[in-house]
C-alpha cells in the first residue's frame, strides 16, 4: 500500500514536471508578454525596464532556473499583470469556481435521479421517451453554445436573470459566498445550470438503467408484495440501490466539472479560477497559466487516488498492488 | 441477427438500416460531409471573398435582403457576411480539423496499441501507464493547455487534438490484439514464420478495427465539439479561417443586443452534426457488440 501511494505520487510529480516544462517553455514561444502590457507609445528604455522588471530579459533556460527555484522554496511565481503571487490569486478566484461546480452536481443529482428513476419505472410512457430524448441532446449539447443560448432566452428575451459577473457576495469565514443573497443566486443559477445540464444527462441515463434494472430484482418484489406503498419500495428500496454506480460515475466526474468550468466561466464572466485562466492565456501572463496547471494536475492525481482506494475499500476485489494496475 | 448475408459488410448494411432513426442520422450526415465538401458550390456567397460582402449589409436579421438584392436567408454578420455561407465553410473547416486529428489519432493508437499488446513486458506497460495517466484528466484541459504554450492554428488544433485522443485507440486496440493473439490463426501464421510486422498488421490489424471503427465514430463528435470549444475560448483556429466554434464567439457580442442568429444558426448546425454521429456511432456499436445494450 505504501509503495503504491510512492508510486502514484511520483508519478504525480513526473506528470506536473513534464506539463510543467511544456508550458513554460510553450508560452515563450508564443510571445513576449510585455507588448501586451506595456504603453505602445512608451520607448525601448522603458520597454526593457518593464522585462528587466518582470525577470523577462534573462535567457529562457535562466529563467527556468528561476523558475526551479522558486518551486523548491514552495513559490510558483509573481503574476505578471496582477503583481501578486500566481498562488494566491488562484486561491482567491477558487471559491466562486467550487460554489459553482458544487451547485451544479447537486441540481444534475437532485433533478437526474428523480426523472431517471420515472423513465426507468414507466419505459413506455411519452414523458419517458421525452425525458430520454432530452437526455440525448443535453450529452450532444456543446456547452458554450448551451450557455449562450441560456443567456439568450434567460437575459436577453425574458429579461429574468442577469447574463453573467457574480452579483453580491457574504462573507462565511472570510470566503465570500454567492448563494446566501438573492442578487447573488440570480447570478449563480444559470452558469451552474449550464454545468449541470451535461452531468444531469449522464445522471439520467445511470438512473434509468439502474432502475430498469432493479426493479425487477426479488427483493423488490417482496417488498411490493409485503404490501409496502410504491413511494417507499421505489423511494428507498430501489433508490438505495440505484445510487451506488450514480455516486461512483459522479465521483469520478468531479475533475471533469473543474475542466467545463473554463467554458462555462468565461460564457457568463463567473471570477472563478477557469475565466482566471483563460485570462491569462490570453496575456501570457506565464506564472499564473504555469500555476493552475499544477494545482488542477495536483487535484486530479487527488481525486483519482481517493476513488482508486476507496474502491479497494469498498470492493475487496479490486486489489491495490505496489507494482501498478 | 437473423439475416444472414454473404459478406460481413452486407449483414452490417442489413442491420444498420433496420433503424429508421439511424438511417435518418446517416443521410443527415451525408448531407453535411457533401455540403461542407463542395462548400465552393452549395454555399451562395463566398464569405471570406472582400469583393462579394458589403458591411452596409451588416447585422441585417435572417430573410432581410441585401442592398444588392441578394437574400440572407439566416441573417448576416457584422461584416456584411452571409451567416448560411459562413456557416457552410465554418462547418468544412470543423469537419476537416475534426477527421483529419481522429484520423492520425487511429492510426498512432493502431500502431501503438498493437505494439504494447505483441511486445508485452516492459513496452507494454509503459504505453499503458501513459495511456492511463492521459485518460485520467479531461481532455478538454489537456488540449486547452497544450494550444496554450502552441499558440493559434488549424495546424495546432490538429496536432492537440491528436495527442489528447490516441490514448482512447491505443487502449482499445490493446485489448482487442490480447483477445486476438489468442486465437488459432496468430499461432498459424506464427509457424508459418512470418515475420512480426506481417502478423501484426496483415493479420492482427483487420480483425481489431471493428471496436475501433465505433470508438472513432463517437471520437469524431468528441473532436468537433473540442475544437469548437477550443476556438470559442480563443485558443484554436485562427479568425482568417473560422469554425462553427468561432462563429459562435463572434455573435456573443452580438448576442446580449438581440441579434442572435449570428450565433444561433451555427450553434443548431453544430448540434446537428454532433447528433447525427453520435445516433450512427451509438447504432453502430448496437450492432458491432451484441452484448453491449444500452
Amino acid at each position: 500500500m505504501l509503495a503504491y501511494l510512492i508510486r502514484r505520487i511520483g508519478q504525480a510529480l513526473l506528470v506536473m514536471g513534464v506539463m510543467a516544462t511544456i508550458v513554460f517553455f510553450g508560452l515563450y514561444t508564443v510571445g513576449n508578454p510585455v507588448d501586451l502590457l506595456i504603453n505602445p507609445e512608451d520607448d525601448l528604455a522603458a520597454q526593457e525596464a518593464a522585462m528587466a522588471r518582470l525577470g523577462l530579459d534573462k535567457p529562457i533556460h535562466v529563467q527556468f532556473g528561476y523558475f526551479l527555484a522558486g518551486l523548491v522554496q514552495g513559490d510558483l511565481g509573481t503574476s505578471f499583470v496582477h503583481n501578486r503571487p500566481a498562488i494566491d490569486l488562484i486561491l482567491s478566484r477558487l471559491p466562486a469556481t467550487l460554489e459553482l461546480a458544487f451547485l451544479a452536481m447537486a441540481l444534475a443529482v437532485l433533478i437526474g435521479v428523480p426523472l431517471g428513476m420515472y423513465a426507468g419505472l414507466r419505459p413506455n410512457a411519452p414523458a419517458s421517451k421525452a425525458i430520454m430524448a432530452a437526455s440525448v441532446v443535453g450529452f450532444s449539447t456543446p456547452n458554450f453554445w448551451q450557455g449562450l443560448m441560456l443567456i439568450m432566452l434567460f437575459a436577453v428575451f425574458w429579461g429574468v436573470l442577469p447574463a453573467g459577473g457574480r452579483g453580491d457576495t457574504v462573507d462565511v469565514l472570510g470566503i465570500p459566498l454567492s448563494f446566501l443573497t438573492l442578487d447573488g443566486l440570480s447570478h449563480l443559477i444559470l452558469p451552474a445550470l449550464n454545468l449541470a445540464i451535461y452531468k444531469m444527462s449522464l445522471v439520467i441515463r445511470l438512473a434509468r438503467a439502474g432502475t430498469a434494472e432493479v426493479a425487477l430484482q426479488d427483493y423488490v418484489k417482496y417488498a411490493r408484495a409485503r404490501g409496502l406503498s410504491p413511494v417507499r419500495v421505489v423511494g428507498v428500496h430501489v433508490l438505495k440501490n440505484i445510487l451506488i454506480p450514480v455516486v461512483t460515475v459522479l465521483g469520478l466526474e468531479t475533475g471533469n466539472v473543474i475542466a467545463f468550468a473554463v467554458v462555462t466561466e468565461t460564457v457568463f464572466a463567473w471570477p472563478g479560477i477557469g475565466k482566471l485562466l483563460i485570462d491569462s492565456i490570453g496575456l501570457l501572463d506565464r506564472p499564473v497559466v504555469v500555476a493552475y496547471l499544477m494545482l488542477t494536475v495536483f487535484l486530479f492525481v487527488m481525486i483519482n487516488l481517493v476513488v482508486d482506494i476507496a474502491y479497494s475499500v469498498l470492493d475487496p476485489r479490486v486489489r491495490i498492488r505496489g507494482g501498478g494496475k | 441477427m437473423t439475416a444472414r448475408a454473404d459478406t460481413p459488410l452486407a449483414r452490417f448494411a442489413g442491420d444498420f438500416v433496420k433503424s429508421p432513426t439511424a438511417v435518418a442520422a446517416g443521410i443527415g450526415l451525408i448531407v453535411i460531409a457533401l455540403a461542407a465538401i463542395f462548400a465552393g458550390t452549395v454555399a451562395p456567397q463566398n464569405p471570406y471573398d472582400l469583393a462579394q460582402i458589403t458591411i452596409l449589409d451588416g447585422t441585417l436579421p435572417p430573410g432581410s435582403e441585401g442592398f444588392d438584392g441578394f437574400h440572407y436567408l439566416l441573417g448576416s454578420d457584422e461584416q456584411g457576411r452571409d451567416m448560411y455561407s459562413a456557416m457552410i465553410y465554418g462547418l468544412r473547416i470543423s469537419l476537416f480539423v475534426s477527421f483529419v486529428a481522429v484520423g492520425f489519432a487511429v492510426m498512432v493508437g493502431l500502431v501503438l496499441g498493437l505494439l504494447a499488446a505483441w511486445r508485452g513486458g516492459w513496452v507494454d506497460g509503459l504505453i499503458m501507464r501513459i495511456v492511463d495517466i492521459q485518460l485520467s484528466f479531461p481532455a478538454l484541459l489537456v488540449a486547452l493547455l497544450l494550444l496554450a504554450a502552441l499558440g493559434k492554428g488549424v495546424d495546432k488544433v490538429i496536432l492537440a487534438l491528436i495527442l489528447v485522443q490516441w490514448a482512447y485507440f491505443a487502449r482499445t486496440v490493446r485489448g482487442a490484439a490480447l483477445v486476438e493473439i489468442r486465437k488459432d490463426y496468430v499461432t498459424a501464421a506464427r509457424s508459418l514464420a512470418l515475420p512480426g510486422w506481417r502478423i501484426l498488421f496483415g493479420h492482427l490489424l483487420p480483425n481489431v478495427l471493428p471496436p475501433v471503427i465505433v470508438i472513432a465514430t463517437v471520437q469524431v463528435a468528441n473532436a468537433i465539439a473540442i475544437e469548437a470549444s477550443l476556438s470559442f475560448l480563443g485558443v484554436g483556429v485562427p479568425i482568417t479561417e473560422p469554425s462553427l466554434g468561432l462563429l459562435i464567439a463572434n455573435g456573443f457580442d452580438y448576442l446580449l443586443s438581440g441579434r442572435y442568429w449570428i450565433s444561433f444558426y451555427p450553434g443548431v448546425a453544430l448540434l446537428v452534426t454532433l447528433v447525427c454521429i453520435n445516433v450512427v456511432g451509438d447504432h453502430v456499436r448496437d450492432i458491432l457488440n451484441p452484448r453491449l445494450s444500452r
